[in-house]
């Protein structure tokens, strides 16, 4: 009898252990908390309130980040006067690597950095980049792991579909 | 044998079993770095190649003859695309 138990508890551990491991920031549910330094300021969630914000996981040693700037300037450009904004976080351990990086990569759209990598674990990123559309709301509209040239279409097309739930200025 | 000695066997040999499947996994139970920790394993040199285009030349001559791909290098490391 005793022994049944102590197999129980066992596998209740090494299942609890196995179920930390599948989270997932759904669509649907409220965007964590995120509040971070900015380049000369602090940005936040809570600062853009209203907007459609396109939240952007990125590191310095990333090779698709890199890829995904312009095309980020390109897309804060076309719509953001329609209530898009894009919020961009670094990821880096070290602050000076992403400063060298936004200097040869100039960016358009506001850059919070967070080297402790709070709000990624918050985020539950799987993969750099991830960026995680957050709607006028407050809640998570679209979750998406990576950036490839092929996914621009499919990219552009959840932030022109969202962009018709916010009210114009 | 006295029933106090079997139940003492039986406890050893359970807590054998758990300790040696404990020891199995080694440190897979570590959950490894996070996507965001990987900075230092996407730099040049922590590559097991030489040159990423004779790498990847390799790769796919690899994955057409063995009709299997994968398995190189840290999943998911710095691309998000696997």
């Amino acid at each position: 009898m005793m022994f049944s138990n102590v197999w129980r508890a066992a596998c209740v551990a090494i299942g609890l252990c196995a179920a930390g491991q599948v989270l997932a920031l759904e669509p649907g549910q409220p965007a964590p908390a995120l509040e971070l330094s900015g380049v000369s300021a602090p940005v936040g969630l809570s600062k853009l309130k209203g907007k459609l914000v396109y939240v952007d996981f990125w590191a310095s040693w990333c090779g698709p980040c890199k890829q995904s700037f312009p095309w980020m300037n390109e897309m804060q450009a076309k719509y953001g006067a329609r209530g898009l904004q894009i919020l961009a976080v670094n990821v880096d351990a070290k602050r000076a690597d992403a400063d060298s990086f936004l200097a040869s990569n100039p960016a358009s759209f506001q850059i919070g950095f967070d080297t402790a990598g709070d709000a990624p674990k918050r985020y539950e990123v799987k993969g750099m980049p991830s960026s995680v559309l957050v709607g006028p709301d407050g809640k998570v509209i679209h979750v998406h792991n990576g950036f490839r040239a092929d996914e621009r279409k499919q990219l552009e097309d959840a932030i022109v579909a969202a962009l018709g739930g916010v009210k114009q200025p | 044998m006295s029933p106090l000695k079997t139940h003492a066997r039986r406890v050893a040999g359970l807590s054998a079993c758990l300790l040696a499947s404990a020891a199995m996994t080694g440190c897979a139970w570590l959950s490894g770095p996070q996507a965001w920790e990987k900075g230092n394993l996407a730099k040049p040199q922590m590559s097991m190649g030489g040159d990423p285009l004779e790498q990847r030349f390799q790769q796919h001559i690899s994955t057409s003859k063995e009709a299997a791909s994968g398995g190189y290098g840290v999943g998911g490391g710095g691309c998000g695309c696997n």
